[in-house]
């Protein structure tokens, strides 16, 4: 079961920070929702940052964020 | 749709434009070395109003209102436009006071410390080392479970009231409102705040950085923590590009003059031109964005973040009402203890305000 993190209405940098924080545990395969475009771009910078790849899905206002091993 | 200002050309384009507007608009009138700076313009705007007597900066400065209505006009045209807020709105609004007095013992938010770096004026090297180390001790916190707590949607009004605050500003600028002879508005008659670029120039420079602002998610205090947060380069390679470019265009301006001593709106006082800038980057960190990251959010219609700003123009008035701004003559009676003050305050709430780590 992957890992789901919950970043929506947390401000910059929090996202990212959880991000890292999952990636740091060994986390490869993980899911990150977020509510904001900035978010969206900073995690996914993050994920890729990290040598995984990232896979995005909309839902309205959120966004989620799939991380992968490459 | 990707979205280019993203992008690591993007960024860089952002800040290359905005060192070069920064000092143009210096050359057309701003002062020196100040060019769009947030802070010292946020204190003019609060001077204008009345919020602080302090004569020679008074001034409602349309970069400003160009910053949130950029901002605003694009986000919504680019449906990123989200009424949001309820994210420890008190603490924001103390956040905003502090960096503010933070900032206006070193003379400068981080933007103005990139523009004093590149006019040449050295203690902006102490400044930007001041402001790292805040931004370092906020990284811990954020490192350790720090949060504000999530914001939460809100209704359409609700992120229409920061810009139309502005707009109502640009009205009152435009038509020289005053209650009476002598005021408020308050227009300085000397010094700063009697120094400013064509009123619809600075409003149309303004408006074009809250655009890119917007797009690029510049962020000067970000671009030093996502170095130490995450190795992460993106942003601060527009940071890079601000000084480049606005030293390249001082120096066809004439406007670089080197040195420590007789700086434009400047103090030499080492250890205060640091500390202040110690709060300001804790506050900023804390707060999730440096002051002109704040005004482009609350175009966006990020309500907490226009806390942070009305934080900081009360704190303006804070600042020289009680005597804690600096001047070229030195810093303020009070605005070490106050940055003492200030540091222990976001310590506190840097403590205190941690979600569980697992």
């Amino acid at each position: 079961m992957s890992e789901k993190i919950d970043a929506r209405g947390l401000s910059c940098p929090q996202p990212v920070v959880l991000t890292q924080r999952a990636i740091k545990n060994g986390a490869t395969d993980f899911q990150v929702i977020v509510d904001n475009e900035t978010s969206k771009e900073n995690v996914i910078r993050c994920i890729e940052n990290n040598k995984l790849s990232a896979e995005v899905s909309a839902d309205g206002d959120t966004y989620v964020i799939n991380a992968v091993k490459k | 749709m990707k979205n280019f200002f993203s992008s690591k050309v993007g960024i860089i384009i952002t800040g290359s434009l905005i060192g070069i507007i920064a000092v143009t608009l210096q050359k057309m009138g701003n002062p020196a070395n100040m060019g769009v700076c947030v802070a010292c313009f946020e204190r003019d705007i609060a001077g204008a109003l009345g919020l602080h007597r302090a004569d020679v900066v008074q001034y409602i400065r349309p970069e400003i209102a160009g910053f949130v209505l950029g901002s605003f006009a694009i986000a919504l045209i680019k449906k990123e436009y989200q009424p949001r807020a309820g994210s420890s709105t008190i603490l924001r609004f103390f956040l905003g006071i502090f960096a503010m007095i933070g900032a206006l013992v070193f003379l400068g938010c981080p933007w103005r410390a990139l523009l004093r770096l590149s006019g040449g004026d050295w203690n902006a090297i102490v400044g930007l080392l001041g402001l790292t180390a805040g931004i370092g001790i906020g990284v811990l916190f954020l490192k350790y479970g720090f949060s504000l707590g999530r914001n939460y949607k809100q209704k359409k009004s609700s992120g229409w009231i920061f810009p139309a605050f502005m707009a109502v500003l640009m009205i009152m600028l435009i038509f020289h409102f005053r209650v009476s002879e002598t005021g408020p508005l308050f227009f300085s008659e000397k010094g700063p705040g009697s120094q400013h670029a064509p009123l619809f120039i600075s409003l149309g420079a303004g408006l074009f950085i809250g655009v890119i602002a917007q797009r690029s998610r510049f962020c000067t205090m970000g671009s030093i923590r996502d170095i130490i947060l995450a190795k992460d380069f993106h942003l601060v390679s527009g940071v890079l590009a601000l000084v480049v470019f606005a030293t390249i265009f001082n120096l066809i301006y004439g406007q670089f003059k080197p040195g420590f001593e007789a700086q434009p709106i400047a103090h030499t006082v080492h250890l205060w031109n640091f500390m202040g800038m110690v709060l300001s980057g804790l506050a900023f960190a804390l707060a999730g964005g440096c002051p002109g990251r704040q005004l482009i959010l609350s175009g966006e219609g990020d309500s907490d973040a226009a806390v942070f700003v009305m934080g900081m123009i009360v704190g303006a008035g804070i600042s020289h009402n009680f005597l804690l701004a600096s001047s070229p003559a030195g810093t303020g009676a009070f605005g070490p203890a106050a940055v003492v003050i200030g540091i222990i305050f976001c310590l506190i709430i840097g403590f205190t305000m941690r979600e569980k780590v697992n």
